[in-house]
Protein backbone atom coordinates (compact mmCIF):
# COMPACT_ATOMS: atom_id res chain seq x y z
CA UNK A 1 0.00 0.00 0.00
CA UNK A 2 1.20 3.37 -1.06
CA UNK A 3 -0.01 6.35 1.19
CA UNK A 4 -0.38 9.46 0.08
CA UNK A 5 -0.57 12.37 2.32
CA UNK A 6 -1.24 16.06 1.67
CA UNK A 7 0.46 18.79 3.39
CA UNK A 8 -1.72 22.29 3.05
CA UNK A 9 -1.64 25.43 4.93
CA UNK A 10 -5.40 25.29 5.22
CA UNK A 11 -7.01 21.66 6.52
CA UNK A 12 -9.74 22.47 4.58
CA UNK A 13 -7.87 22.69 1.34
CA UNK A 14 -5.85 19.44 2.11
CA UNK A 15 -8.85 17.31 3.39
CA UNK A 16 -10.39 18.56 0.09
CA UNK A 17 -7.60 17.52 -1.95
CA UNK A 18 -7.31 14.27 -0.47
CA UNK A 19 -11.09 13.82 -1.38
CA UNK A 20 -10.43 14.22 -4.89
CA UNK A 21 -7.27 11.97 -5.35
CA UNK A 22 -8.99 8.90 -3.46
CA UNK A 23 -12.20 9.79 -5.56
CA UNK A 24 -9.97 9.36 -9.01
CA UNK A 25 -8.53 5.85 -7.60
CA UNK A 26 -10.39 3.39 -9.26
CA UNK A 27 -8.74 0.69 -6.64
CA UNK A 28 -8.47 1.75 -3.23
CA UNK A 29 -6.84 -1.50 -1.90
CA UNK A 30 -3.51 -0.37 -2.98
CA UNK A 31 -3.78 3.44 -1.94
CA UNK A 32 -4.37 5.23 1.39
CA UNK A 33 -4.83 9.22 0.71
CA UNK A 34 -4.70 11.60 4.11
CA UNK A 35 -4.71 15.50 4.16
CA UNK A 36 -3.43 17.13 7.04
CA UNK A 37 -3.37 20.90 7.34
CA UNK A 38 -3.25 24.28 9.23
CA UNK A 39 -1.62 25.24 12.84
CA UNK A 40 -1.86 23.47 15.98
CA UNK A 41 -4.30 26.64 16.96
CA UNK A 42 -6.64 25.75 13.81
CA UNK A 43 -5.64 28.64 11.55
CA UNK A 44 -3.99 29.15 8.12
CA UNK A 45 -0.26 27.47 9.17
CA UNK A 46 1.58 24.35 8.85
CA UNK A 47 2.12 22.46 11.93
CA UNK A 48 5.42 19.93 12.10
CA UNK A 49 3.83 18.33 15.03
CA UNK A 50 0.88 17.55 12.63
CA UNK A 51 2.49 16.60 10.03
CA UNK A 52 4.72 13.78 12.20
CA UNK A 53 1.53 12.43 13.46
CA UNK A 54 0.03 11.58 10.38
CA UNK A 55 3.19 10.16 9.26
CA UNK A 56 3.63 7.72 12.27
CA UNK A 57 -0.02 7.03 11.69
CA UNK A 58 0.73 6.04 8.38
CA UNK A 59 3.77 3.99 8.41
CA UNK A 60 2.72 0.82 9.82
CA UNK A 61 0.02 0.25 6.74
CA UNK A 62 2.25 1.85 4.32
CA UNK A 63 5.06 0.57 2.14
CA UNK A 64 6.21 4.28 0.90
CA UNK A 65 4.44 7.27 1.55
CA UNK A 66 4.25 10.14 -0.67
CA UNK A 67 4.01 13.98 0.62
CA UNK A 68 2.31 16.47 -1.74
CA UNK A 69 3.48 19.42 0.22
CA UNK A 70 1.28 22.77 -0.97
CA UNK A 71 4.14 25.52 -0.88
CA UNK A 72 6.64 26.90 1.25
CA UNK A 73 6.57 25.97 4.57
CA UNK A 74 4.85 23.03 3.75
CA UNK A 75 7.37 21.86 2.01
CA UNK A 76 9.78 22.74 5.01
CA UNK A 77 7.79 21.42 7.61
CA UNK A 78 7.41 18.10 5.66
CA UNK A 79 11.18 17.91 5.86
CA UNK A 80 11.42 18.80 9.22
CA UNK A 81 8.66 15.81 10.62
CA UNK A 82 10.59 13.62 8.44
CA UNK A 83 14.08 14.33 10.31
CA UNK A 84 12.28 13.45 13.62
CA UNK A 85 11.73 9.80 12.41
CA UNK A 86 14.18 6.81 12.39
CA UNK A 87 16.54 6.72 9.06
CA UNK A 88 14.57 3.25 7.85
CA UNK A 89 10.83 5.20 8.62
CA UNK A 90 12.38 8.29 6.80
CA UNK A 91 13.89 6.03 3.92
CA UNK A 92 10.27 5.00 2.71
CA UNK A 93 9.45 8.61 2.31
CA UNK A 94 9.45 11.15 -0.97
CA UNK A 95 7.87 14.73 -0.47
CA UNK A 96 6.95 15.06 -4.58
CA UNK A 97 8.51 17.97 -6.59
CA UNK A 98 4.77 18.71 -8.12
CA UNK A 99 1.57 20.60 -8.03
CA UNK A 100 -0.43 19.46 -4.75
CA UNK A 101 -3.84 19.01 -6.51
CA UNK A 102 -2.80 17.22 -10.00
CA UNK A 103 0.31 15.78 -8.54
CA UNK A 104 -2.20 14.10 -5.87
CA UNK A 105 -5.03 12.99 -8.30
CA UNK A 106 -2.11 11.26 -10.30
CA UNK A 107 -0.34 9.75 -7.80
CA UNK A 108 -3.57 8.22 -6.61
CA UNK A 109 -3.72 6.84 -9.92
CA UNK A 110 -0.68 5.51 -10.14
CA UNK A 111 -0.82 3.72 -6.68
CA UNK A 112 -3.73 2.53 -7.20
CA UNK A 113 -2.71 0.01 -10.50
CA UNK A 114 0.02 -1.42 -7.86
CA UNK A 115 3.18 0.79 -8.90
CA UNK A 116 6.01 0.87 -6.53
CA UNK A 117 6.92 4.53 -4.49
CA UNK A 118 9.33 5.55 -7.01
CA UNK A 119 7.21 5.40 -9.83
CA UNK A 120 4.84 7.27 -8.16
CA UNK A 121 6.65 10.00 -7.30
CA UNK A 122 7.61 10.18 -10.80
CA UNK A 123 4.26 10.29 -12.17
CA UNK A 124 3.36 13.26 -9.68
CA UNK A 125 6.20 15.05 -11.04
CA UNK A 126 4.82 14.57 -14.50
CA UNK A 127 1.68 16.31 -13.24
CA UNK A 128 3.62 19.77 -13.95
CA UNK A 129 3.07 19.25 -17.76
CA UNK A 130 -0.61 19.22 -17.52
CA UNK A 131 -2.16 21.71 -19.56
CA UNK A 132 -5.29 23.28 -19.42
CA UNK A 133 -6.11 25.09 -22.53
CA UNK A 134 -4.00 25.40 -25.77
CA UNK A 135 -2.09 28.67 -24.67
CA UNK B 1 34.49 31.69 31.21
CA UNK B 2 32.48 28.70 30.53
CA UNK B 3 29.14 28.86 28.92
CA UNK B 4 26.50 27.12 31.39
CA UNK B 5 22.94 25.65 31.72
CA UNK B 6 22.00 29.21 33.27
CA UNK B 7 23.34 31.29 30.76
CA UNK B 8 21.46 28.89 28.12
CA UNK B 9 18.50 29.67 30.23
CA UNK B 10 19.07 33.43 30.32
CA UNK B 11 19.59 33.66 26.37
CA UNK B 12 16.28 31.76 26.08
CA UNK B 13 14.62 34.01 28.09
CA UNK B 14 15.92 37.65 26.67
CA UNK B 15 15.08 35.93 23.13
CA UNK B 16 11.90 35.15 24.25
CA UNK B 17 11.81 39.30 25.96
CA UNK B 18 13.00 40.15 21.97
CA UNK B 19 10.96 38.60 19.99
CA UNK B 20 7.81 40.03 22.26
CA UNK B 21 8.84 43.28 22.48
CA UNK B 22 9.80 43.37 18.69
CA UNK B 23 6.63 41.13 17.58
CA UNK B 24 5.19 44.12 15.76
CA UNK B 25 8.46 44.84 14.12
CA UNK B 26 8.85 41.87 12.79
CA UNK B 27 5.20 41.24 11.45
CA UNK B 28 6.09 44.87 9.83
CA UNK B 29 9.36 43.20 8.04
CA UNK B 30 7.70 40.07 7.02
CA UNK B 31 4.13 42.03 5.86
CA UNK B 32 6.40 44.17 3.38
CA UNK B 33 8.03 40.67 1.67
CA UNK B 34 6.54 37.35 3.33
CA UNK B 35 2.89 36.47 4.93
CA UNK B 36 2.72 38.78 7.85
CA UNK B 37 3.37 36.15 10.77
CA UNK B 38 7.33 35.83 11.58
CA UNK B 39 6.59 38.33 14.87
CA UNK B 40 3.80 36.79 15.84
CA UNK B 41 4.83 33.29 15.01
CA UNK B 42 7.94 33.59 17.28
CA UNK B 43 6.19 35.19 19.66
CA UNK B 44 4.25 32.66 20.34
CA UNK B 45 6.67 29.67 20.18
CA UNK B 46 9.39 31.34 22.12
CA UNK B 47 6.17 31.95 24.69
CA UNK B 48 5.17 28.28 24.66
CA UNK B 49 8.75 27.17 24.94
CA UNK B 50 10.03 29.27 27.73
CA UNK B 51 6.77 27.84 29.61
CA UNK B 52 7.86 23.93 28.93
CA UNK B 53 10.79 25.16 30.73
CA UNK B 54 9.53 26.07 33.42
CA UNK B 55 10.16 24.47 36.84
CA UNK B 56 12.07 21.99 35.29
CA UNK B 57 15.23 20.85 36.17
CA UNK B 58 17.69 20.27 33.35
CA UNK B 59 21.04 18.22 33.63
CA UNK B 60 22.49 19.06 30.05
CA UNK B 61 22.16 21.77 27.40
CA UNK B 62 20.89 18.35 24.94
CA UNK B 63 17.39 18.43 27.11
CA UNK B 64 16.75 21.97 27.53
CA UNK B 65 17.57 22.41 23.84
CA UNK B 66 15.25 19.52 22.89
CA UNK B 67 12.31 21.14 24.60
CA UNK B 68 12.91 24.12 23.08
CA UNK B 69 13.22 22.52 19.56
CA UNK B 70 10.28 20.50 19.90
CA UNK B 71 8.01 23.00 21.01
CA UNK B 72 8.95 25.61 18.37
CA UNK B 73 8.54 23.16 15.45
CA UNK B 74 4.94 22.35 16.58
CA UNK B 75 4.22 26.18 18.00
CA UNK B 76 5.63 28.25 15.64
CA UNK B 77 4.11 27.42 12.40
CA UNK B 78 5.33 29.18 9.09
CA UNK B 79 8.69 28.09 7.77
CA UNK B 80 10.67 29.75 11.30
CA UNK B 81 8.83 26.50 13.16
CA UNK B 82 10.79 23.95 11.33
CA UNK B 83 14.18 26.55 10.63
CA UNK B 84 14.10 27.29 14.27
CA UNK B 85 13.24 24.11 15.57
CA UNK B 86 15.93 22.28 13.54
CA UNK B 87 18.69 24.74 14.56
CA UNK B 88 18.15 24.65 18.51
CA UNK B 89 17.71 20.55 17.70
CA UNK B 90 21.18 20.45 16.43
CA UNK B 91 22.08 23.05 18.86
CA UNK B 92 21.81 20.55 22.21
CA UNK B 93 22.44 17.32 20.18
CA UNK B 94 26.37 18.83 19.69
CA UNK B 95 25.97 20.10 23.46
CA UNK B 96 24.35 16.89 24.56
CA UNK B 97 25.76 15.61 27.94
CA UNK B 98 27.33 19.06 29.08
CA UNK B 99 26.67 21.32 30.88
CA UNK B 100 28.97 23.69 30.92
CA UNK B 101 30.82 24.42 27.55
CA UNK B 102 33.44 27.15 26.66
CA UNK B 103 32.68 29.58 24.08
CA UNK B 104 34.38 27.35 20.95
CA UNK B 105 32.27 24.48 21.64
CA UNK B 106 29.81 26.78 21.71
CA UNK B 107 30.71 28.23 18.65
CA UNK B 108 30.89 24.60 17.24
CA UNK B 109 27.23 23.92 18.26
CA UNK B 110 26.12 27.06 16.68
CA UNK B 111 27.85 26.12 13.35
CA UNK B 112 25.60 22.68 13.36
CA UNK B 113 22.51 24.54 14.09
CA UNK B 114 23.37 26.56 10.93
CA UNK B 115 24.02 23.63 9.36
CA UNK B 116 20.63 21.99 10.23
CA UNK B 117 18.81 25.40 9.10
CA UNK B 118 20.96 25.65 5.55
CA UNK B 119 20.19 21.89 4.85
CA UNK B 120 16.40 21.96 5.61
CA UNK B 121 16.02 25.48 3.76
CA UNK B 122 18.56 24.79 0.83
CA UNK B 123 19.62 28.28 1.42
CA UNK B 124 23.55 29.56 1.80
CA UNK B 125 24.72 32.88 2.60
CA UNK B 126 23.07 35.76 0.05
CA UNK B 127 19.65 34.39 -0.31
CA UNK B 128 18.12 36.87 1.96
CA UNK B 129 17.49 34.45 5.11
CA UNK B 130 18.28 33.81 8.43
CA UNK B 131 21.60 32.29 7.44
CA UNK B 132 22.75 36.00 6.04
CA UNK B 133 22.78 37.03 9.99
CA UNK B 134 23.98 33.90 11.16
CA UNK B 135 27.29 33.19 9.48
CA UNK B 136 28.86 35.92 10.11
CA UNK B 137 28.27 36.02 13.55
CA UNK B 138 29.45 32.78 14.25
CA UNK B 139 33.02 33.80 12.16
CA UNK B 140 32.81 36.34 14.13
CA UNK B 141 32.85 34.67 16.97
CA UNK B 142 35.40 32.52 16.55
CA UNK B 143 38.01 35.04 15.17
CA UNK B 144 37.45 37.00 17.92
CA UNK B 145 37.27 33.94 21.00
CA UNK B 146 40.69 35.04 21.84
CA UNK B 147 40.25 38.35 22.93
CA UNK B 148 37.73 36.95 25.46
CA UNK B 149 34.03 36.07 25.68
CA UNK B 150 32.81 39.90 25.86
CA UNK B 151 34.76 40.58 22.67
CA UNK B 152 33.79 37.59 21.29
CA UNK B 153 29.83 38.21 21.64
CA UNK B 154 30.13 41.21 21.29
CA UNK B 155 31.82 40.90 17.46
CA UNK B 156 29.25 38.35 16.82
CA UNK B 157 26.33 40.84 17.74
CA UNK B 158 28.32 43.24 15.03
CA UNK B 159 28.40 40.98 12.71
CA UNK B 160 25.35 39.59 13.23
CA UNK B 161 23.56 43.16 12.39
CA UNK B 162 25.61 43.69 9.59
CA UNK B 163 24.70 40.76 8.64
CA UNK B 164 20.80 41.85 8.73
CA UNK B 165 21.18 45.06 7.47
CA UNK B 166 23.17 43.73 4.16
CA UNK B 167 20.21 41.71 3.34
CA UNK B 168 17.92 44.78 2.31
CA UNK B 169 19.80 44.92 -1.22
CA UNK B 170 19.18 41.31 -1.50
CA UNK B 171 17.25 39.39 -3.98
CA UNK B 172 15.54 36.77 -2.15
CA UNK B 173 16.12 33.49 -3.16
CA UNK B 174 13.89 31.74 -0.45
CA UNK B 175 10.23 31.21 0.93
CA UNK B 176 7.54 33.11 -0.21
CA UNK B 177 9.52 36.82 -0.48
CA UNK B 178 11.55 34.94 -3.26
CA UNK B 179 7.64 35.07 -5.20
CA UNK B 180 8.43 38.66 -5.22
CA UNK B 181 11.49 38.80 -7.30
CA UNK B 182 12.95 41.96 -7.98
CA UNK B 183 10.38 44.13 -5.47
CA UNK B 184 12.04 41.69 -2.78
CA UNK B 185 15.02 44.39 -2.68
CA UNK B 186 14.82 47.28 -0.49
CA UNK B 187 13.23 45.36 2.18
CA UNK B 188 15.02 43.75 5.30
CA UNK B 189 14.55 40.12 5.41
CA UNK B 190 12.77 38.71 8.88
CA UNK B 191 14.60 36.21 9.58
CA UNK B 192 17.86 37.92 9.39
CA UNK B 193 16.28 40.39 11.87
CA UNK B 194 15.14 37.69 14.60
CA UNK B 195 18.57 36.07 14.16
CA UNK B 196 20.24 39.27 15.38
CA UNK B 197 18.10 39.00 18.28
CA UNK B 198 18.81 35.96 19.15
CA UNK B 199 22.97 36.68 19.09
CA UNK B 200 22.08 39.78 21.28
CA UNK B 201 20.09 37.51 23.42
CA UNK B 202 23.89 35.18 24.08
CA UNK B 203 25.42 38.09 24.44
CA UNK B 204 23.59 40.02 27.15
CA UNK B 205 23.46 36.65 29.03
CA UNK B 206 27.27 35.60 28.72
CA UNK B 207 28.50 39.20 29.52
CA UNK B 208 26.59 41.28 31.36
CA UNK B 209 25.79 40.67 34.77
Amino acid sequence: MIGILIVSHSEDAARGIAQIAEGMAPSKGSVSVSGVGGNDDGGLGVSVAKIYAALTEMLPRCDGILILPDLGSSILSSRGAIGMLSGEEAAKIIIADAPVLEGAMMAAVEASTGSDLETVAATARDAKNLKKGDH
Amino acid sequence: MAFTLEMALRTLQNFSEAVEEKKDYLTDLDSAIGDADHGINMNRGMKKAMEKTCGKEYSDFGGLFKDIAMTIMSAVGGSAGPLYGTFFMKLGQKLAGKSEAPLESVADALQEGLGGITTLGKSQAGDKTMVDALQPAIGALRLAAPEGDAAAWQAAVDAAEKGMTDTIPMLAKRGRSSYLGERSIGHQDPGATSIFYLISAFRDACVKE
